[in-house]
């Protein structure tokens, strides 16, 4: 990754990627009020997908638009972070998940929202106390599942177990961005630590550390999530909806 | 969403808009007007209600009110509150497709209005001294119903333009009228429910508009769209005047306002404009206007069909059904874990005062 345009691509796909995941909870979700919660997580991603998008194709240049980038693109050109696009899992993935992305996004934001770039920190200053709120709400769920019953334990452990090794990929630096994930690092660390250790959870060890969504080089599930997203789309050339 | 079949204007919504804010208005004036005071110790609890009712007054949760009044709310408000949850589905199957971003965010919005609008529903049924656990059950265990326009499938992207315009339409003929309810938090509720409906029923008449204006693809999407969910619409309103069960009583305790086949035919009349703004036909070959009734003559949807669909056999009944009693039992764990932690933190705040 370099550049404004790059970052804000990939920035803006793990928001997208994000946003149509936790979308798919829509009437699924274990309490109404989750329903409720998660439909608002997802349409906070979306948002943000949106500004981000549409400044990065006015960065490129090219006359892409936000539906051009999202709809547009085969998952080789996408470059969202590898966690976003894992499936949702059980209730105990998702709020996992969410709460390893929120708690990247939170400083993320935080930082862009004091960058040199204008449009930038606009979003940023917007998406930051969203963010704030992702974050809260996996918190507690995740404490309240790993402090729970032994059967909500064991499923957060192993959401934890399945999920860990994605995080590393978020903090790959990259000096020349508006942000280098590398200094999002610490604040992530402090996170994450404190929850996990109230909810009475354990932080997997081991190296493994796969990578590769910022180059475009996915997981297998990608391409299928794109697939459901995009076919109504493509299958209009040139049509407006 | 909500129709009436197991029990206004310009731009679409904005004449029932208008009768909305005027039953708003009512019920403020009705609020300051003031009450008489409670019945008098030793006085006809009956007549009292009836007075209040005579008096266009609002019965409230501490009221004294007739068994009979209190089951027929319970069921009535039940069923809306399980329509705005399973209505989730049929809309929900088009978010992860929507064809653009904007359409996206629009339609998950309206899918988080639905469950809004379902929790706010069982608050207000709870006000009757039932509670919402036992409302879910008696959805799940199929004993209380869900509008049945839900059982039919969206097949397209169009689709979910119908619902908005046709199905969020009828619901809201049905609903506006109940925004002057006896039943006070029943009324209160379908003002602020009637305000986010007619603002979905513009999205979905703006979903079909785009389409009908789209490519030759597109506006045949829209035609079979609306050919498919006009007469599932107009059976929204439920039976025929004729073969109503629950009507009378609940028109003498102002629960219901105007009949089925009145509120039809409002519907009707409200629709043949709007289509024709659309660029699309109704399929309805015997349509037109009755200059001596002042209204259109129409044709009346398959009954036999919209009593097959409640008792079970539409295309989706089991489906959503399935869908619903799945998405309980699996997060069984989830709300079970919920309960185990509060009750832990609630211990510890126990010792932590001891202590």
């Amino acid at each position: 990754m370099n550049g404004p345009f790059d970052f804000t691509l990939a920035i803006g796909d793990d928001a997208l990627i994000a946003a149509q995941r936790l979308a798919e909870w829509t009437s699924h979700a274990p309490e109404m009020e989750e329903d409720i919660a998660l439909a608002n997580i997802a349409l906070d991603q979306l948002g943000a997908a949106r500004l981000l998008l549409t400044y990065a194709g006015e960065l490129e240049g090219a006359g892409r638009d936000e539906d051009a980038l999202a709809y547009l693109r085969d998952d080789r050109e996408f470059r969202n972070c590898l966690l976003v696009e894992l499936p949702n899992g059980d209730f105990a993935v998702t709020m996992v998940k969410l709460l390893l992305l929120a708690a990247y996004q939170v400083p993320l934001y935080t930082a862009l929202a004091g960058c040199a770039d204008e449009r930038l920190a606009a979003i940023g200053a917007k998406a930051r106390k969203e963010s704030a709120y992702h974050l809260d709400h996996a918190s507690l769920w995740v404490k309240r599942l790993g402090d729970g019953t032994e059967e909500s334990h064991r499923r957060t452990q192993a959401a934890l177990e399945q999920l860990w090794p994605y995080h590393h990929e978020l903090f790959t630096a990259d000096p020349a961005a508006p942000v280098d994930p590398a200094t999002l690092r610490a604040d992530f660390d402090a996170t994450v630590s404190a929850v996990l250790d109230e909810a009475g959870l354990t932080r997997p060890e081991g190296g493994w550390a796969p990578a590769g969504g910022r180059e475009g080089v996915h997981t297998e599930e990608l391409s299928y999530l794109l697939a459901e997203m995009q076919v109504l789309h493509r299958a209009h050339p040139g049509a407006r909806w | 969403m909500y129709g009436n079949d197991f029990a206004a204007e310009d731009a679409p919504g904005g004449g029932l808009l208008g009768q909305v804010e005027a039953a708003e208005a009512a019920l403020r004036e009705a609020a300051a007007r003031g009450r008489r005071g409670a019945p008098e110790p030793g006085e006809d609890l009956e007549a009292y209600f009836a007075d209040v009712i005579d008096a266009d007054q609002k019965i409230e949760p501490r009221d004294w009110m007739p068994e009979a009044y209190r089951r027929t709310l319970i069921r009535q408000i039940a069923q809306h509150a399980h329509s705005e949850i399973i209505g989730m589905q049929p809309e929900g199957n088009w978010i992860s497709r929507a064809p653009s971003l904007k359409r996206k965010a629009i339609l998950l919005a309206k899918v988080q209005d639905e469950a809004g609008h379902g929790l706010y529903l069982y608050a207000a049924a709870e006000t009757l001294g039932i509670s919402r656990d036992e409302l879910v059950e008696l959805l799940i265990s199929g004993r209380q119903k869900y509008s049945s326009i839900f059982n039919y499938p969206t097949l397209t992207w169009a689709d979910v333009g119908a619902i908005g315009w046709l199905v969020d339409g009828a619901a809201i003929v049905n609903q506006v009228p109940l925004c002057r309810c006896s039943y006070g938090p029943y009324a209160r509720a379908m003002i602020r429910v009637c305000k986010e409906e007619s603002f979905h029923q513009r999205q979905g008449y703006e979903i079909l508009h785009t389409l009908s204006h789209g490519t030759p693809a597109q506006k045949a999407m829209a035609q079979d769209a609306i050919d498919r969910w006009w007469y599932p619409s107009l059976a929204m309103f439920g039976p025929p005047d004729g073969d109503s069960t629950h009507s009378a009583q609940s028109m003498a305790w102002k629960i219901k306002r105007f009949s089925n086949d009145e509120l039809r035919q409002r519907f009707v009349d409200m629709c043949v404009q709007q289509a024709e703004i659309l660029g699309l036909t109704l399929p309805d070959a015997d349509l037109r206007w009755n200059d001596e009734r002042q209204a259109y003559d129409y044709t009346q949807p398959d009954y036999d069909e919209l009593m097959r669909v409640i008792k079970g056999d539409g295309p989706c009944n089991r489906q959503r059904m399935e869908h619903r009693r799945r998405a309980h039992d699996e997060g069984a764990w989830v709300r079970e874990a919920a309960a185990a932690y509060a009750a832990k933190q609630a211990e510890r705040q126990k010792e932590k005062i001891a202590a």
